[in-house]
């Protein structure tokens, strides 16, 4: 427990607290009146309100979406079923750049819609709120499904055969049982939203701004500190708020649910109602999270001379892209797989350990911990990022010239991923197989080693898997610490998107499907080894 | 106790377990001797279970200690203890097969590869499962799984073996033939056993030594004859199954009860107490011979039929009599009483 306790203490409390110690002190004393003044600004009320109504919004709209498909994912059994949980997981994995580069090919200028109907929607909020379903669609499918999946169907019958009419019985005893799995899986959603940052910045235009991307403004463009701190305090009470209520409906959800194997809970679909469902859930996911997809690389090949390599090739040189660039930007490529290896070691070490303490001891203090690890998840990367360069530059911590700055601002965010996957499956061994391996002369390591280890293999191969494409696609953080020499394939979609001009837009989407690609392939040999014991991902 | 050989190889000195406020143990105090075979039978809740993982480390004492083989075992950790356990759902490593399983604990003493292959075949033959090394646990059987816990616990050889509910899982008939097959295994193994249960068909066949458990105490402590034949307790008496108990006042060699006199063995303490008698000793006589009752129900035994019947006072009474003497229910018949099948309760 005292590894990861001193990684987040380091890493991620002193930078973020030296950065808002910074904004809101001056002259040596603190000026909270500050606080008054910038939440008093109606142009602020305006963010946190946007902030606020857009992350509701989309997070309805993800549930109404995706709740159909939990259903389809839990009870069906249809051919393409495993091929089609992996595409739908993708997203979730995308760098946000890439997805707000992908909604942009297709709602922007230029866009697919715009060629068709000669409608734009990237500078309205429906372009942001359809990114986030697309990005979330994976959130509500994997939490609430996986959980569905594993609720015995018998319980149903029982009560359909105690009178219970069909929507009764799913009603009593279905909805019930889930309820809490949704509230988890809404409140994610709400997270991420609330503090989304590359689709907005990529997709909002100057009308739109969350809080993160005004803490981006005020940090970056204004340096405006004290305003950047406040909104960083706001945002960190608002995310410990959801955190602190993820928590508690987390822990009614593990309250004594009977869980049957998922494999005999699924059927081939029945009458029309049922076939019309998964058709429709079909035709979402092939409009909603393919097609943006699809366009996105058919972009990339999409020069004013007809299809072609021509962007992948001006990704090989350092000037094609006008300057915008002191190395090619297919070096990003090589930068993004280096970080996100030692970043995905880092997470895993710290990860694993803290999975490991939360697994052995209970109690309050424990319960706090298991919060903090998922406040990286929430807390503005970009506060987090800029914090590295001002507390990290100096002895006895000079990191701010080493290249391990951005692996371990990357690992932040996978830690609460590892920790995620790892506790359920760790939680799932019976301690009495130790015991037996304790009263058979095994020492608690080496009972470690043989009963835990073996058991949780293949969800720590998922987890790695997780950190890995997390760490690929961290933005936030990692595009003030990024030097402009080792930009990494996020930063650097960006930094092509910021440009005018169509060979620079066109590299901006080749990239992006490089990234995409990358990613996607990670996360199908993750399909592949996917633990028997559902890892329904309690993001 | 200076003499090595007359320690017990398990002493248990007044150890205590608390759950919050409730003693699952309350200062017990128990010894098992080498090659013997003791079964602790109580209710679920009893602290059974508590027990054997407090002689194997897995359950801290709040006080007392735990003696192996003279040897205090306050702070050794349980891989260190040397004992062994056979889990109540015996709890084989899913990701091994079947000699993984039991070649688990020889590995772990640092057993040699040759040893270990040697040992498992050989425990595998004694369970009656030769050849099944390869085998995935999954594809077992209750009652093979059961054997293969077996073989998993006896192969580091531990000094003491302890089973919880070792047949808990399995039915009735397959129970009954294992019993018997573990008692003669242990016999011939010399294996020191202490074994808990709930079941009292099973503590009786298999045990040298019956050890009843109420509320966290020893309720007796005996052979399973002793027990059976003078349950200490009304407790004792009817967790065996045994109802026909009732106050009475013994007087010479007679006592007074609701159901009128009844013998008691000679130089039964006077006074009042309770008094059980065995279904065994009440006999049927036509009605007026005896106390007069009424067939309440029968219930087929196998080799005999329980009669309940209803005396004009007092509680119930059950009465076993041979198949072709059983009354009809709703007649009336007399009940007498044959005193050595009277006990006189303590408490």
């Amino acid at each position: 427990m005292a590894v990861p306790l001193a990684f987040f203490g380091l890493f991620f409390a002193y930078p973020v607290i030296a950065i808002v110690g910074r904004g809101l002190k001056s002259g040596g004393t603190w000026q909270f009146g500050r606080i008054g003044e910038v939440l008093g600004d109606p142009d602020i009320g305006g963010v946190l309100w946007f902030t606020t109504w857009q992350a509701a919004a989309s997070t309805a709209l993800t549930l109404l979406l995706a709740l159909p498909a939990a259903y389809v994912f839990a009870r069906f059994d249809f051919p393409g079923k495993q091929l089609l949980r992996a595409v739908v997981t993708v997203p979730f994995v995308l760098p946000t750049v890439v997805v707000g580069s992908a909604f942009l090919a297709v709602l922007g200028r230029g866009g697919l819609l715009a060629e068709l109907w000669g409608l734009r929607l990237d500078t309205s909020v429906w372009a942001i709120l359809l990114a986030h379903v697309f990005f979330n669609y994976a959130v509500v499918v994997r939490t609430v499904g996986g959980l569905w999946s594993q609720l015995d169907p018998r319980q149903e019958e029982a009560a359909r055969v105690l009178g219970a009419g069909r929507f009764a019985a799913w009603r009593k005893v279905t909805l019930p049982a889930l309820a809490p799995a949704v509230a988890a899986a809404a409140l994610m959603v709400f997270l991420f939203t609330f503090t989304s940052f590359g689709v907005v910045q990529i997709l909002g235009g100057p009308s739109f701004s969350t809080l993160e991307v005004e803490i981006y403004r005020q940090t970056a463009q204004f340096l405006d500190l004290p305003t950047a701190a406040v909104l960083t305090l706001v945002q960190f009470a608002a995310v410990g708020t959801i955190l602190a209520v993820h928590a508690w409906t987390v822990r009614r959800r593990e309250s004594a649910l009977r869980l049957v194997d998922p494999a005999r809970t699924a059927r081939r679909p029945r009458g029309a109602g049922q076939w019309a469902l998964l058709g429709g859930v079909l035709v979402t996911v092939l409009v909603l999270i393919l097609l943006p997809l699809a366009v996105l690389v058919e972009r990339s090949f999409q020069g004013p001379d007809g299809y072609g390599f021509r962007y992948y090739r001006a990704l090989q040189s350092a000037d094609g892209g006008g300057g915008t660039f002191l190395v090619p930007p297919l070096e990003a490529v090589w930068n993004s797989l280096q970080y996100a290896v030692v970043a995905t070691l880092i997470a895993l070490v710290v990860g694993g350990l803290a999975a490991a303490a939360l697994t052995r001891r209970a109690g309050r203090l424990v319960r706090g911990f298991d919060a903090l690890l998922m406040l990286p998840l929430g807390v503005s990367a970009v506060t987090v990022g800029f914090g590295f360069l001002i507390t990290l530059n100096q002895p006895p911590f000079d990191l701010r010239t080493s290249w391990i700055l951005v692996p371990l601002a990357q690992a932040l965010v996978g830690v609460p991923f590892v920790v995620r996957t790892m506790l359920p499956v760790l939680r799932a061994v019976d301690g009495r197989l130790r015991e037996a391996a304790a009263v058979l002369g095994a020492s608690p390591l080496r009972a470690w080693r043989e009963v835990d280890l073996p058991m949780v293999r293949r969800a720590l191969l998922v987890a790695a898997g997780f950190a890995f494409a997390v760490s690929l696609g961290e933005f936030g953080a990692t595009v003030f610490i990024a030097r402009p020499d080792n930009p990494t394939l996020p930063v650097a979609v960006a930094r092509l998107l910021g440009r005018a001009g169509d060979l620079n837009y066109g590299q901006a989407m080749a990239l992006s499907t490089i990234l995409m690609v990358v990613c996607a392939v990670s996360l199908l040999v993750l399909e592949r080894i996917r633990p028997d014991r559902s890892v329904s991902g309690e993001f | 106790m200076t003499d090595t050989a007359a320690k017990p190889l398990l002493d248990l000195q007044a150890a205590t377990v608390r759950f919050g406020a409730r003693a699952a143990l309350d200062t017990v105090d128990l010894s098992v001797a080498a090659h013997e075979i003791v079964c602790v039978l109580g209710p679920s809740g009893s602290g059974k279970s508590t027990l054997l993982r407090a002689v194997a480390g897995l359950q801290p004492l709040d006080s007392g200690r735990v003696l192996l083989e003279g040897r205090d075992q306050t702070g050794v950790p349980v891989h260190k203890r040397g004992v062994g356990l056979m889990f109540q759902d015996h709890q084989l490593f899913p990701q091994r097969d079947v000699g993984g399983n039991v070649a688990f604990g020889l590995r772990m003493h640092g057993a040699g590869r040759a040893e270990q292959t040697e040992r498992v075949a050989e425990l595998l033959e004694l369970v009656g499962l030769p050849g099944a090394q390869r085998r995935a646990v999954a594809t077992l059987s209750g009652g093979e799984q059961q054997r293969v816990a077996l073989a998993r616990a006896l192969a580091p050889r531990p000094a003491l073996l302890m089973l919880d509910e070792p047949l808990g899982q399995l039915d009735r008939s397959l129970r009954e033939r294992l019993v018997v097959e573990l008692r003669q295994l242990f016999e011939r193994l010399g294996t020191t056993v202490l074994a808990v249960t709930h079941d009292q068909g099973e503590a009786f066949a298999l045990a040298d030594r019956v050890v009843v458990m109420r509320d966290g105490r020893i309720a007796q402590s005996g052979t399973p004859l002793e027990v059976w034949q003078r349950p200490a307790s009304e407790f004792v008496a009817r967790f065996l199954g045994f109802d026909n108990v009732v106050e009475a006042t013994v007087t010479g060699e007679a006592a007074d009860t609701v159901w009128g006199k009844i013998p008691v063995p000679a130089g039964a303490p006077q006074g009042g107490a309770r008094l059980l008698v065995r279904p065994a000793g009440v006999r049927l006589v036509p009605v007026a011979d005896g106390l007069p009752c009424t067939v309440l129900a029968r219930t087929f035994r196998g080799h005999h039929v329980a009669v309940q019947l209803r005396p004009a006072d007092g509680p119930l009474l059950e009465a076993e009599c041979p198949l072709r003497d059983a009354p009809d229910v709703g007649a009336q018949v007399g009940a007498v009483f044959a005193a050595d099948e009277v006990v006189l309760l303590e408490g």
